[in-house]
């Protein structure tokens, strides 16, 4: 179970960085930003799986504080894609 | 053994998630993609790990999470596409139809 689990988790860590590869290449700078937003999706589950592997459960926090910090971020960057500034 | 289950399928989604942001030709094509695939592979990881630890305080923060990763990265992704569009980005060459853009005027 424990040598599944060590791919399982190589696996989505090596998905992060694929992910990242559009954040370097991204011919405009929305495509910049979708790859940052994706990318704090797939570190959850990084997350998930290691506090499985370590039998620990303060790693989900830092999960769930990933989760939200990225949501505040992204609307963040949304709201100035549109031009508008930040307190309007 | 049922967790390792959930987990994998939840890789498998993300895996296609990843093919689709690499692949896909227009940044509207991509993000619709990623985001569906990714989010659904991510709570199918935190519902493995939810049926490994039982109901402790470790499966319930992942059952805390669930909810706050599906609503908050699918209304995230809505107001990134809208910025997008405000932006100025153009759709793709294959793109046939663009009903937004009598709603914005």
């Amino acid at each position: 179970m424990s040598n599944w689990l060590n791919i399982l988790l190589y696996a989505q860590i090596a998905l992060s960085v694929i992910c990242l590869y559009r954040v370097i290449i991204g011919p405009t700078i929305p495509d910049r930003m979708v790859g940052v937003d994706i990318f704090g999706i797939l570190v959850v589950g990084v997350c998930a799986i290691i506090s499985i592997q370590t039998e620990r459960s303060f790693i989900l926090d830092i999960g769930i504080a990933w989760i939200i910090l990225s949501f505040i971020g992204t609307l963040t960057l949304a709201k100035y894609l549109t031009g508008k500034k930040l307190n309007e | 053994m049922i967790c390792l289950i959930f987990i994998t399928i939840g890789i498998l989604f993300n895996l296609l998630g990843c093919i689709g942001i690499v692949r896909l030709p227009d940044t509207y094509n991509r993000l619709q993609a990623a985001t569906k695939a990714v989010t659904l592979g991510c709570c199918s990881i935190l519902v493995g790990v939810m049926f490994h630890f039982g109901l402790s305080d470790a499966g319930t923060k992942a059952l805390i999470a669930i909810p706050i990763l599906f609503f908050g990265s699918t209304v995230a992704a809505h107001a990134l596409i809208r910025g997008t569009y405000h932006f100025g980005v153009k759709l793709g060459d294959k793109s046939v139809k663009d009903d937004y853009k009598d709603a914005v005027k």
